[in-house]
């Protein structure tokens, strides 16, 4: 029961592709060894190591040999086999097939007749035989975000040349082939530490063989002794903490084979530039952990990781100290320079900006912002919400000067942020600099939304406007292809505007938004507009709406009802859907959307076998006491809804709806809808007609999915 | 990209060379004011065509050759790749971090002047400034000691250059006359056109000879593609190439590249064969 290590040793992986990359790789030998019959009993164990030098998987205890097998095959039937008793050409020809004697041959019968039949026993391939055999083509279908080509007049593709492979299965080497490499049992230590190659004798000491040579395999063990180190390194300052970074610190784990912590310190001069700037040189450009005092505030100290056992003299920190003094300069004398300019007198450089290719400059980008946001304000004057107009313009037009700044051509993750420290700086109001700091927010699905409704409008505009021009252009995101993150600035729409709670509908801010583009030149390259237009965006947006309201732990069916009943307003589809989810557990709503169903199918069926239906519908042709109590009731619990959820009170409403259950449960528990006499059934339809209208605008209670059916 | 670079990687030849080149980007200049930017700074560049299978090996060597002991520093190699759109090429690689430092780009060539290579070549860009400054330990370009006597007295950086990246950037920023760039592109782009042109009759030509083939002066071109993707920067220092000019204009110097890198492949066949039958 031997143990199997592969590993790939590789010129430096790029640490963002490498925990996919481990795991991939550990996948694809797991399924290999599931699907070619090599798993014991007792199960598979896996484990998986990655470094920036190699990829490797070990699994625990494989089989040696696949069992044998044993299968029947089935030949010509008996009546073409024998003629006369002796056999057939046929029957040579199907022996000679299954590599048996004519006489071996055995008769099976089955619905169609008798028929010969074979049992053939397939011997089962040695474990190294099959795992050379598929390994190559497993190595080679690792997907690599890019990759590249290196050996002479050869196609194979990897993430970097690769520059041994080791493939050992209890002691004996696998003869696995992949890119000229032949795998051996000999494996490299740290690229300075170690001394000279190693053999893998034993797959289960693999680790521990590798920690000699100072490589540390498992990546979750380097992330622990990072973590010490830097907790050791932080103590030495009083009261300093580092300020975790769950991104940065994947990259470090990645980006070493052998990890420990320097302390850095910088001139507390420094600490006069604003801490963004600061915190983004050193996790961005340096890949340092920065350092906050008792207070929260930086300290003029910074943490770097380094693939190295220790700096016994001093020299690594030395130099780390004077590349971030060198950056800092740099960053001091950017923004000292850009002050030269302000923000105002850049409006114009804008026009040398690309915003996209097809959709011009940002100067024009600039130009439609300060249009759109200024459709967009006024709505929110209309219910009350105190707007400041003229920042917001101001804001617009000069939300994108901050691209022609040193600063943010250096630190372009500071796009907006600069932008805004800079509209402080030069004393235009905090509403302005404020909204000009938050128009990229939120990033991600962990950032904040802009905290002001003037950078909630611009930052609202801005997507809107990006989002517009592409669809225009067809630009539209599909499967896993969204190269300019439309998905996530629409994320970020919903966000914005369920978040503070903005009265701006989507078809009117996107419709707005193409407009916009009217007049300019990028309206030649537009391929989708009116219609289509209309209809991709509302598609586009109701699959964001949907991420969004599942992402608050709402149920599907409750989400699918809430937009059915309307997608385009979300502040309203928001609180529909949690009026929805709050009533859903109890009976009297569930038992209503049963029967709501019940009469959508009754209706589908009227119409697909067109039965009229009385429109409006006459109360005095009812017969059944049934169907006349629901008729009576139903108005008053219709008006009521009605008020209700004009007032938003949507819980309250459905709880209003919740009421007719009893009457609704009478109707179907007595009368018959689809009678022969026409117009009663007319009547009879036109009364569930007038349910589901008078009851669908909160939700469409037939997407509500209940226990029976 | 001096031609040692982008037409040598060209082709089945295996080729090594190592050069130091003054690298000049307008864009950079700052006035000689900032510690670590230049206008114009020095690259040792080494391409190593096919690369040898030890070429990282080589590399570390290289730093230690130049005193650097690598167990008492901090080494990494960080995910960078590299492209040059005017000239259709691109390559996967890294920075190398030393401390901290970026002291050189390593790239494995994929494509130059639009053709895929094979075999690719290693490129190393040393970068001499920082390296220097690494190894005397000063905080400054301007204050690395460019040469020393015998007596210790020794010619800074500050001395040498200076007055270039201060001229040089006021002439780039403020002086340029962007009428006159945007003639000389013009005219330097169709000179090398011309030139492409007349290979390409030249070539197709049944009763030219080889030798006729094999001094056409494709190196010329290559020296007015070089000039025209200069005047670009020039041009992009002094913002004078809006969003609609500036795709246009990186298509049009891409088009003379590639059209050099192919009408240079073609040379070297030429003489190739020349050279079997002699």
């Amino acid at each position: 029961m031997p143990d199997f290590l592969l590993e790939i040793g590789c010129e430096e992986i790029p640490a963002r592709m490498l925990d996919d990359a481990r795991e991939e790789l550990s996948r694809r030998v797991k399924d290999l060894i599931v699907r070619e019959a090599l798993v014991l009993e007792e199960g598979l164990v896996i484990e998986s190591f990655s470094t920036p030098r190699r990829l490797s998987t070990v699994v625990r205890k494989i089989a040696s040999t696949q069992a044998d097998t044993t299968e029947q095959v089935l030949g010509p039937s008996v009546k073409i086999a024998y003629k006369d008793g002796k056999p057939t050409p046929a029957a040579e020809a199907f022996a000679k097939k299954v590599g048996l004697d004519v006489s071996k041959l055995e008769k099976v019968s089955n619905p169609k007749g008798e028929y010969l039949a074979a049992t053939i026993t397939r011997k089962g391939r040695g474990a190294v035989d099959v795992l050379s055999e598929f390994l190559p083509k497993e190595i080679a279908s690792i997907y690599w975000p890019k990759s590249m080509y290196w050996r002479p007049g050869k196609t194979e593709r990897f993430v970097r040349p690769i520059r041994w492979i080791v493939a050992v299965l209890g002691g004996q080497v696998v003869p696995v082939e992949f890119a000229g490499i032949k795998a051996g049992e000999t494996t490299h230590g740290h690229r300075i530490l170690a001394h000279g190659p190693l053999k893998v004798s034993d797959a289960a000491q693999y680790t521990v063989l590798l920690e000699g040579a100072s490589v540390i395999a498992d990546s979750k063990v380097r992330e622990h002794r990072i973590r010490k180190a830097l907790d050791a390194e932080t103590r030495s300052v009083s009261g300093a903490r580092w300020r975790e970074d769950a991104d940065l610190l994947q990259t470090v784990v990645n980006l070493t084979e052998w990890p420990s912590v320097v302390l850095g310190s910088f001139d507390r001069q420094f600490l006069s530039l604003p801490e963004e700037v600061l915190v983004t040189v050193m996790r961005d450009h340096q890949k340092y952990f920065a350092v906050e005092d008792a207070s929260g505030k930086l300290a003029p100290h910074f943490l770097a990781v380094l693939n190295m056992d220790a700096d016994a003299d001093g020299l690594i920190r030395h130099g780390n100290e004077r590349v971030l003094r060198a950056r800092f300069n740099d960053a001091r004398f950017f923004w000292d320079t850009d002050q030269k300019l302000p923000l105002v007198g850049r409006v114009e450089m804008l026009r040398a900006v690309t915003f996209q290719k097809d959709l011009g400059s940002y100067f024009a980008k600039a130009e439609r912002l300060v249009h759109l946001s200024g459709e967009l304000s006024p709505i929110l004057d209309s219910v009350g919400r105190k707007v400041d107009h003229a920042a917001v313009a101001e804001a617009a037009r000069l939300a994108k000067t901050d691209l022609t700044t040193e600063l943010v051509k250096e630190f372009t993750e500071l796009q907006g942020i600069v932008g805004g420290l800079y509209a402080t700086a030069q004393k235009h109001s905090q509403a302005v600099a404020d909204a000009i700091y938050d128009q990229y927010r939120p990033e991600s699905m962990d950032d904040a939304i802009p905290r002001t409704l003037e950078g909630a409008l611009l930052s609202i505009a801005d997507k809107a406007d990006t989002i517009a021009g592409m669809f225009a252009m067809g630009l539209v995101p599909s499967g896993s292809k969204d190269p300019f993150a439309l998905r996530r600035q629409a994320n970020g729409i919903v966000r914005t505007v369920a978040g503070h709670k903005l009265p701006l509908k989507i078809s009117m801010l996107m419709g707005q938004a193409l407009k916009g583009y009217a007049g300019g030149d990028a309206i030649k390259k537009f391929s989708q507009q009116g219609e289509a237009y209309a209809k991709a965006i509302q598609g586009f947006f109701r699959e964001r709406l949907e991420f969004f309201l599942r992402e608050q732990g709402l149920a599907y069916d409750v989400v699918n009802a809430a937009l059915a009943a309307g997608d385009d307003d979300i502040v309203d589809v928001v609180a529909r859907a949690h009026a929805v989810a709050a009533v859903r557990p109890s009976a009297d709503f569930e038992s209503i959307s049963t029967s709501f169903k019940r009469m959508k199918n009754i209706l589908l069926q009227a119409s697909e076998t067109k039965k009229r239906v009385a429109d409006p519908y006459d109360p005095a042709s009812l017969k059944e006491e049934a169907e006349k109590n629901l008729a009576a009731q139903a108005p008053e619990v219709a008006s009521l809804v009605k008020s209700l959820g004009a007032k938003k009170e949507y819980e309250n409403a459905l709880r209003e709806i919740s009421r007719l259950r009893p009457p609704i449960d009478a109707f179907f528990d007595k009368v018959m809808v689809m009678v022969e006499e026409e117009d009663l059934r007319a009547t009879r339809l036109g009364l569930l007609q007038m349910l589901v209208n008078d009851f669908s605008s909160i939700a469409d209670f037939s997407e509500i999915v209940t226990e029976k059916k | 990209m001096s031609p040692e670079t982008f037409l040598r990687v060209l082709g089945p030849q295996p080729y090594r060379v190592a050069y130091v080149q003054p690298s000049r980007r307008p864009a950079d200049g700052r006035y000689g004011d900032n510690p670590n930017r230049l206008y114009k700074h020095m690259q040792l560049q080494v391409i190593l065509k096919p690369p040898p299978e030890n070429v990282q090996e080589l590399y570390l060597e290289s730093l230690a050759a130049v005193g650097i002991d690598l167990r008492k520093h901090d080494l990494k190699f960080e995910e960078d790749n590299w492209e040059s759109p005017t000239l259709g090429a691109w390559g996967i690689g890294w920075q190398v971090m030393l401390d901290g430092l970026e002291v050189t780009q390593f790239t494995y060539f994929q494509q130059c002047g639009g053709i895929d290579l094979d075999p690719i070549s290693a490129e190393l860009t040393y970068g001499l400034e920082r390296l220097t400054a690494f190894l005397q330990d000063v905080d400054s370009i301007y204050e690395i000691a460019w040469v020393r006597d015998a007596e210790g007295q020794s010619v800074s950086y500050n001395t040498v250059r200076h007055q270039d990246e201060l001229q040089l950037s006021v002439y780039n920023f403020e002086f340029a006359d962007v009428q006159k760039a945007w003639k000389h592109l013009e005219l330097y782009e169709a000179e090398c056109q011309a030139l492409l042109d007349r290979y390409q009759a030249l070539s197709s030509d049944k009763n030219a000879g080889e030798a006729e083939k094999k001094r056409f002066p494709l190196l010329g071109a290559y020296d007015l593609c070089l000039k025209c993707s200069h005047l670009f920067n020039i041009l992009d220092a002094r913002g004078a190439i809006s969003v609609t000019e500036r795709v246009g204009v990186i298509a049009r110097i891409r088009q003379l590249a590639v059209g050099l890198a192919k009408a240079y492949v073609a040379q070297q066949t030429v003489a190739d064969q020349k050279g079997q039958v002699a």
